[in-house]
């Protein structure tokens, strides 16, 4: 029998079992995952928000086994997104018109509703390559490179760790660095900060943008992320984690397409200097943020079923603090399917220059944003997944989410009518996806 | 700072406890080796939550670092 010379030390053990147990090499008898030097895993994911943005978002990533240990991953993804988005402003007794990023269009939002911008779209491509390498029986290396483009928006990154293995492979500890380069075009150009929006223009403040955005120039934010991490194996059923992780976020933070009402004492909205009938102003975010957060993992398996429990602890320099519980239990139905029901919770603070709106004649603070993604805010998830070996290939798993998202719709700062109107109204949002793995 | 006290407190605790662990042995580590055992049993359903929450929420990290940019926040 001529036997084919197996890529990797772990092939060839495989191949002297074979041999030893009397099975054909064709038909090993050892896990299939062991002898494959192609893995693809990939999904689809729907999430879409009652009454506002809608994504689906496809993902391919390819594993390629190069030798012992040593892999590269190849990972692309697109991501569609469509909807309506909330652009800052509080609801009001009279209706509402807002010019759209372009200057081009515009948007009426009726009286008493919430506005929101529904001229939100855009798609993002991005490409991850990923190469990890043993450099020695207890050293390993990973590193990675990184882009994704969007229309007002370009993303260049590059990332290494290190583990290094200890007390006999029983505690790793991990080393990680990232940067990330990347470039704000907003559509309209920049817009300058805390300025009145007017209605036909988005004030372009800021040199070199491009008139439809994405081209060249823009504003750029250099991202810098440090994580240290120990990973403990506590019994032959049991592994945990704890990571301490840094970051900076320096450049333009500020989102171009956020505004803030400007209303009068008695909650109605104040009249327009220029050519708007009503005042509304450009958001302002800090050009620099100093993000830390500690995170905790342990996984467990019982007889088959396996629980996974993390929690992270998160502060920033914008006062932003937060925590996270994530808790997932992978019921087995048998060998080959599984159920596993999932509960996630958050709780944000909110950050020091998140305003529900600013108050004319008050003087200007120096940083303001209306954004309910920096204000208090709770965020619930409850989902399922139910998944299926179909062979010793190929497995497919599906999931359903639920994510509610809650804060203080009313505000003690509300004044007059803004009393009557919800400030904060809860986005409601379902998650759908698809997986499929195949080894070959 | 008060944070970063406290984890320099703990990580030495962390290790110690973990030093003083009985020893898994390499040959007792089938449930360990478990795709379902990993740190990140799916990673790309761990990408795309992380994806979903980085857009909607003001926190993100602790589990890695690297990836794409990204103009949602």
């Amino acid at each position: 029998m001529q036997l084919k010379k197996p890529k990797t030390i772990r092939g060839a053990l495989a191949t002297a079992t074979c041999a030893l147990l009397g099975t054909h090499v064709t038909q090993p008898a050892v896990a299939a995952s062991t002898l494959s030097d192609w893995n693809m895993n990939s999904a689809v994911l729907f999430y879409s928000e009652q009454d506002r943005v809608t994504a689906i978002e496809p993902v391919v990533n390819v594993r390629h086994a190069l030798g012992d240990d040593e892999f590269v991953d190849y990972k692309f993804v697109v991501d569609v997104l469509s909807g309506a988005s909330p652009n800052g402003a509080v609801p009001s007794d009279v209706p509402q018109t807002f010019s759209g990023p372009s200057g081009q269009s515009s948007y009426t939002v009726g009286a008493n509703k919430t506005p929101l911008d529904p001229t939100f779209e855009d798609t993002r491509l991005a490409a991850n390559v990923l190469w990890e390498k043993p450099r020695s029986r207890n050293l390993k290396t990973l590193l990675g490179a990184s882009f994704s483009t969007e229309t007002d928006y370009l993303s260049f990154g590059g990332s290494a760790s290190m583990t290094y293995d200890m007390n006999n492979k029983n505690t790793t500890l991990t080393a990680s660095a990232a940067l990330n380069l990347d470039t704000v075009s907003p559509i309209g150009g920049a817009p300058q900060a805390l300025s009145e929006v007017s209605s036909t223009s988005t004030g372009g403040e800021s040199e070199g943008e491009g008139e439809g955005g994405g081209g060249g120039g823009g504003e750029t934010k250099t991202v810098t992320d440090l994580l240290f991490g120990v990973t403990q194996i506590l019994s032959r059923q049991t592994l945990t984690q704890l990571n301490y992780s840094v970051g900076n976020s320096n450049g333009y933070l500020t989102d171009p397409y956020k505004l803030l009402s400007v209303v009068q004492a008695d909650g109605s909205l104040a009249s327009g200097t220029g050519s708007n009938p009503y005042k509304y102003l450009y958001e302002k975010r800090p050009d620099t943020r100093t993000r830390q957060s500690l995170y905790w993992k342990i996984n467990h398996q019982f007889t088959d079923d396996v629980v996974y429990l993390t929690y992270r602890y998160y502060w920033d320099d914008w006062d932003v603090k937060s925590h996270t519980v994530d808790l997932r239990y992978r019921y087995q139905l048998g060998k080959h399917r599984y159920l596993q029901p999932h509960a996630r919770f958050y709780r944000q603070t909110a950050a020091n220059f998140y305003r529900y709106f600013l108050v004319d004649g008050e003087p200007l603070p120096q940083y303001a944003s209306a954004d309910y993604r920096l204000g208090d805010l709770t965020t619930t998830t409850f989902g399922l997944l139910y998944g299926v070996d179909i062979d010793k290939y190929s497995n497919f798993n599906f999931r359903v989410e639920a994510m509610k998202q809650s804060g203080d719709s009313h505000p003690a700062q509300a004044v007059g009518k803004l009393q009557n109107y919800d400030l904060f109204p809860s986005v409601n949002a379902i998650i759908l996806q698809a997986s499929y793995n195949y080894k070959f | 700072m008060r944070h970063l006290l406290l984890w320099v407190l703990l990580l030495p605790i962390f290790c110690l406890s973990a030093c003083s662990l009985e020893r898994v042995k390499p040959w007792e580590r089938d449930l360990l080796a478990e795709q379902k055992m990993q740190l990140t049993p799916d990673p790309i359903e761990s990408a795309l939550d992380e994806h979903i929450y980085f857009s909607k929420e003001a926190s993100s990290g602790g589990a890695g670092v690297g990836g794409g940019g990204c103009g949602c926040n």
